[in-house]
């Protein structure tokens, strides 16, 4: 029953779409006005059924319904509860209905917060985000029904991938979902700007909110998503270049840089063309990402089903969506007025720059992601890994670290370029201390990325508070202290980086229990091997006494076994402390009752999650701060009018 | 120059589709295709492996007729499976020599009273090192040596029955 409630909601709210979109286009074109007014609750209520039908799916799960295919080939009933609720989503129909749902529920808050839009613009809006949904409710529909019945129920299921498995299922999909599809708000505003010829700087002061959210839940999808892969996997990296990994960082690399030109639209009213194109860009890339992963045209550590015929639903959708976006771009654009001018030492000027260098690397990591398929059309096989990655978007990322550092330090319209120069002094100062430093202590040992990127991290740290200097601390709005938490967070989260790349300390030993192992500055005791047993997987566990000088704490790495499917995974153990994580894996037993060891001394890793949550908190303070200095305006107004009136 | 610029995107990402279908409608070519092929046999010499069988060596493959080299090993569960097939093909003609790999004699002895012998000599690897030689990550795999000694085909994985007819084809282009 409950399968066809959640089908029947999912059916409800395509059919809403196709309404909204039918009552938009009529109440705007048709000449017939009156149908806009059932624009908004068609959006709220298509929200509502979207999570229904998710809420409906979770129950299945939860319930371990085995008369519904997706639970069969996904579920276990001898599942942790926690992994049965997070399952719903470890699966391609189910992280598709969340992908909808979160659409859904997004065009229902477009539907009931959006005040600022002028309402044809927010009509225009609202259709283009049901048109877009009812693209992704087809595919769901006619080719990947979650809630398919089979007709004879098996008495369990097959079970979810152990390496799913993980707390990290429940918080990183949903978060990344909400980023990647927050952006398709971002996208319908363009389409309702290019519609109704509206792209000024009150329509970038509508979309900013919209663009800040989703920006913040890509970011903090990503960091929980790096983090994931960094202890699940066990191989102590914590970026790998993998294909799906560059379909989440693509869009992030859009949606900064729409970002920032939406910050110059809304103030300056300049770059209204490349800001438009910029919000068609970064929902593109999230579709484009979920083509690559959903097709298996790539090859990734994320297998998910190969399927030709959904590969192709997804790619006409990408067509008609992206393909008419960019139409559309290119028929209207020519009637949008050129913004107003800048000149070159300029505020707006440190912002192209910023914009120009992350669409490079965009295009870098495009052209990387895709260039295994360009070259298989002509017969080659390559693969294309992180040497290529880290050389090519290494470099430009650096350039876009200092760009960050002198951005904020610049003034609008025109400033002199001595003038910020010396605005500079002190972080240049800082990062030749640093450079002779390093290069005294560590040069022979680190590279000349790790190198740079250390000088930089700190300098440009330095830099990103120099906003703050000399200003009323308890005066500063908010939105500047995002500004500046956020820019801290990239140097902290460059910092960890380099640091990890540079001064990470590898150790590959056998060992027999009893054995006493030293490594940077550790000593760690190899106690026993013990077999346990888990909820629904047997492990072996090696007990160990890590400690560098004072006294030890006991870790314990496992190489845990699932029976459903058949699968081992490696369990690392991690050891934090302020300076640094120490992180051990246990292999496989070789010849003489020994045990291959993985062990890594990690200084500062931890710094590269830290940047990215705080990454995250700047773009929320900027958030909070943009909209109550909005509420506090609107309310000083609305009591201005009161008080006239009574006068 | 403008009107151009406007269009490009479009014209790109149009170039993108056009990729992506190629790449989603060609046929994904899944077989992988041994770089030992052509190239003559890693010279090797290798004690028996079978109380009934005499050893092997590589300079025995130059006899001017094809030949089948099987890697196996007692302990793979896969080789067994395999048993009937190369049965099959011994019934047809095909003369099949055999490498064990990492194994000891009465083991090899055990599996082939168990499951048949179709080997006219096998050779026992116990370091697996001709194995790597040979550019064999596995067992079994099954490799077509021509009748100078040249590799014409490496079979990864256990011969299935629908595989026999293929196995054949390629002894008979051997010739």
């Amino acid at each position: 029953m409950i399968a066809e409630v959640g089908l029947a909601a999912l059916w409800l709210a395509a059919a809403l779409a196709l309404l909204q979109l039918v009552l938009a286009f009529a109440g705007l074109k048709g000449g017939k006005p009156e149908l806009l007014g059932a624009v908004r609750p068609a959006a709220v209520t298509q929200g509502i059924l979207t999570a229904i039908a998710f809420a409906a799916l979770i129950t299945l799960f939860m319930r371990s319904d085995m008369s519904v295919l997706l639970v069969v080939t996904n579920s276990h009933s001898m599942k942790p509860w926690l992994y049965k609720f997070a399952g719903t989503w470890g699966n391609h129909e189910g992280s598709m209905l969340l992908w909808v749902t979160v659409m859904g529920v997004a065009g229902a808050a477009v539907a009931l917060f959006e005040r600022a839009l002028k309402r044809d613009a927010h009509m225009a809006t609202l259709g283009g985000q049901a048109a877009i949904s009812l693209g992704f409710y087809a595919f769901l529909l006619f080719s990947s029904n979650p809630f398919a019945r089979i007709a004879q129920p098996p008495a369990d299921g097959q079970g979810l991938n152990p390496l799913l498995q993980d707390p990290g299922l429940a918080f990183h999909p949903p978060t990344l979902y909400l980023g990647y599809v927050g952006l398709s708000v971002a996208f319908s505003f363009a389409i309702g700007a290019l519609l109704t010829r509206q792209v000024d700087a009150a329509f970038a002061r509508a979309m900013r909110p919209w663009v800040l959210a989703a920006w913040v839940l890509l970011t903090l999808g990503i960091t929980a998503g790096s983090y994931w892969a960094y202890y699940e996997l066990g191989w102590g990296g914590w970026w790998f270049w993998d294909p799906v990994e560059n379909a989440s960082l693509m869009p992030w690399l859009a949606a900064t840089a729409l970002l920032h030109s939406v910050t110059v639209l809304a103030t300056r009213d300049a770059l209204r063309a490349w800001t438009i194109m910029l919000a068609v860009v970064a929902f593109s890339m999230s579709m484009v990402g979920t083509f690559l992963v959903r097709s298996g045209i790539l090859t990734s550590v994320h297998a998910f089903a190969v399927d030709p015929q959904r590969g192709s639903f997804i790619l006409a959708l990408l067509a008609l969506y992206i393909g008419g976006a960019l139409a559309l771009f290119g028929w209207r654009i020519g009637s949008v007025r050129e913004g107003a001018p800048f000149e070159l030492v300029s505020r707006e000027t440190m912002l192209v720059v910023n914009n120009l260098l992350l669409t490079v690397i965009l295009g870098l990591v495009l052209i990387g992601t895709l260039y295994p398929l360009m070259t298989e059309a002509f017969g080659h096989k390559v693969s294309v890994g992180a040497p290529y990655f880290d050389r090519i978007a290494g470099p430009i990322a650096l350039a876009l670290m200092v760009a960050m550092a002198a951005g904020p330090l610049t003034r609008w319209r025109k400033d002199r370029a001595g003038v910020v120069g010396k605005r500079l002094l002190v972080p240049i100062a800082i990062a030749f201390v640093v450079s002779i430093s390093l290069s005294l202590f560590a040069w022979a040992r680190i590279g000349i990325l790790p190198f740079l990127g250390l000088v930089i991290a700190v300098a440009v740290g330095v830099a990103s508070l120099a906003p703050l200097w000399k200003r009323k601390l308890l005066r500063t709005p908010l939105f500047t202290y995002g500004m500046v938490v956020a820019h801290l967070g990239c140097a902290v989260s460059l910092a960890g980086m380099a640091c990890d790349s540079a001064f990470t300390v590898e150790k590959l030993v056998a060992a027999r229990p009893g054995d006493m192992i030293q490594t940077a500055g550790w000593s760690i005791r190899f106690r026993q091997i013990t077999p346990i047993a888990g909820d629904n997987w047997t492990a072996l566990q090696a007990d160990m006494d890590a400690g560098r000088g004072g006294r030890s704490v006991v870790i314990r790495p496992q190489s845990r076994f699932f029976a459903s499917p058949p699968t081992t995974t490696s369990e690392a153990a991690l050891l934090t402390r302020w300076d640094g994580q120490l992180y051990v894996v246990l292999g496989e037993e070789v010849e003489g009752g020994r045990w291959q060891l993985r062990i890594w001394w990690k200084p500062f890793v931890t710094l590269i999650w830290l940047g990215g949550i705080m990454i995250a908190l700047g773009g929320a303070l900027a958030l909070v701060g943009r909209e109550r200095r909005g509420w506090l305006m609107k309310w000083r107004a609305h009591n201005m009018t009161t008080e006239g009136v009574e006068a | 120059m403008r009107k151009l610029l406007i269009w490009l995107p479009l014209a790109l990402f149009l170039a993108f589709v056009g990729l992506f279908a190629t790449g989603l409608f060609k046929p994904d070519d899944r077989v992988i295709h041994s770089r030992l092929v052509g190239q003559p046999l890693p010279a090797f010499t290798l004690p028996a492996a079978a109380s009934d069988r005499p050893a092997l060596a590589s300079a025995q493959f130059v006899t001017g007729k094809p030949r089948l080299l099987n890697i196996f090993a007692s302990w793979c569960v896969p080789c067994a499976a395999e048993a009937p097939q190369l049965m099959a093909l011994k019934q047809a003609g095909v003369e099949i020599d055999a490498i064990a790999i990492r194994d000891a004699r009465p083991d090899v002895d055990a599996f082939l009273q168990r499951y048949g012998n179709p080997y006219a000599r096998i050779g026992l690897d116990a370091r697996s090192a001709v194995q790597m030689a040979l550019g064999s990550s596995g067992v079994p795999e099954t490799f077509v040596i021509d009748g100078k000694g040249r590799i014409a085909y490496q079979h990864i994985g256990d011969i299935r029955a629908d595989d026999v007819p293929m196995i054949l084809d390629r002894l008979k282009d051997a010739q």
